[in-house]
């Protein structure tokens, strides 16, 4: 968790750090002391982006999608109202929707004029995906960005990039990797990275798990 | 507006740099950071749009050279000021000088739960959707100064309709305070080389949402 006294980055960000968590504090104590927050709120909000909302609840929804081929038909079908059915947090927003993977084609996930992200089951966005590399390069050379992660699909896969201009959010159902047969929902969300709800990895191999 | 916020297709940014075991917060400034602006969403002292288009309004510089969360940073700084929600000697001195302007709702923590949720956007239609799925659309070639979910690198192309998503608050609207003006939704499907050339990767499809006002027939 990310404490005042952190200053474990203080040599990559220095001058910015210390001159962003100045001006914020004086905005944060105005915005307070106009009687507009609470700061007491914003701790409660830290702590459940920090705890309860992330990848792990992507991860529980791809792994049921994979042991339960009805749940994945209702997820293909309304995302928001399948994730809602597993109860992982207080409610998912409307607009989910969920992608899946093939052996003939592969979906990547980017906002290219922001900052979209589903992030009721991912989480907060990764730097890099806010980032210029990625949203500049992910609509017009996304194979180009998949090397910059390692991966390289097969040249005959289709690839389908898209991008959230509208607040609809996208989330990858990644094709279930050979050798976790008979595995529990449990064990096969330990395979369900984050990268690969993005497109921009895949899943892990049951051998690094097992 | 057509500014270096829309990405889509520029060169020169170099490689996607993703970073091993990375933590939600860099700093404890970014979460601060994030929960204020979140807070003063929630309390409705803007909208998601017009709080895009203060991000999008930022100097180009400035936006550039600035960090995810501190551009988030000047942005709340910017609007509550615009807003006359605290003024730039309140901000600089650290402290309120003179009474807050009432607002609708003040953040507590019992409200968080809710604002932990996205709001829906979908709204009632005011007319029947001009396209259904397969239909063939241009999208228009408009370059607003003001706020637009139309990306510079999807303008004037031709594409399919794959999906209608519902009737939907229109940002281009909403940003400028000229209210919801609700509007169909599409996912629009392009060939990649119909957006970047024929040199272009033949396996490359890309679509985009687009809103009923951004496309016209073929």
């Amino acid at each position: 968790m990310a404490h005042e006294d952190d200053h474990d980055d203080h040599h990559k960000h220095g001058s910015e750090m210390s001159e962003m968590q100045l001006r914020v504090r004086a905005l944060e104590t105005v915005l307070a002391e106009k009687g507009y927050i609470d700061p007491a709120a914003l701790d409660v909000m830290i702590e459940a982006y920090e705890t309860r909302i992330g990848p792990h609840n992507g991860a529980r929804v791809v792994a049921r999608a994979w042991a339960d081929p009805a749940f994945k038909r209702a997820l293909l079908e309304d995302a928001t109202k399948a994730a809602q059915s597993l109860g992982l947090i207080d409610r998912v927003g409307d607009h989910l929707i969920a992608v899946e993977n093939s052996p003939t084609l592969h979906n990547m996930i980017v906002c290219t004029l922001c900052s979209c992200y589903p992030w009721e089951v991912l989480g907060l966005p990764p730097v890099w995906y806010k980032s210029a590399p990625y949203r500049s390069r992910a609509v017009s050379d996304p194979r180009g960005v998949l090397t910059d992660f390692g991966l390289t699909l097969p040249s005959d896969t289709q690839i389908r990039v898209w991008d959230s201009t509208a607040e609809t959010r996208f989330v990858v159902v990644p094709m279930r990797p050979a050798g976790a047969d008979g595995w529990s929902e449990e064990k096969l969300a330990a395979l369900v990275t984050r990268d690969c709800m993005i497109g921009t990895g895949l899943p892990k191999n049951p051998r690094e798990v097992a | 507006m057509d500014g270096v916020h829309d990405m889509g297709g520029m060169h020169g940014f170099g490689k996607v740099e993703p970073e091993a075991d990375e933590p939600v917060f860099h700093a404890y400034w970014e979460a601060r950071c994030l929960a204020l602006n979140r807070a003063m969403g929630a309390i409705g002292a803007w909208t998601i749009d017009e709080g895009r288009s203060g991000i999008e309004r930022l100097a180009s510089d400035v936006y550039l050279a600035s960090s995810y969360y501190g551009k988030w940073a000047l942005r709340l700084e910017n609007m509550t000021i615009e807003r006359g929600l605290a003024g730039a000697d309140e901000i600089a001195a650290g402290h309120a000088l003179r009474p807050a302007k009432p607002l609708k709702r003040k953040l507590t923590v019992t409200d968080v739960p809710r604002t932990l949720t996205r709001g829906s956007f979908f709204r009632q239609a005011p007319a029947p959707a001009r396209f259904k799925a397969g239909d063939r659309v241009r999208t228009k070639n408009i370059h607003p100064a003001t706020h637009t979910r139309l990306p510079r690198y999807a303008r004037g192309h031709v594409g399919t309709v794959e999906a209608i998503r519902g009737c939907h608050v229109f940002p281009d609207s909403v940003a400028i305070g000229a209210g919801e003006n609700p509007q169909w939704l599409y996912t629009v499907l392009f060939d990649g080389r119909e957006l970047w050339g024929d040199n272009t990767d033949p396996t490359l499809k890309v679509s985009i949402e687009a809103f009923e006002p951004y496309l016209e027939a073929t």
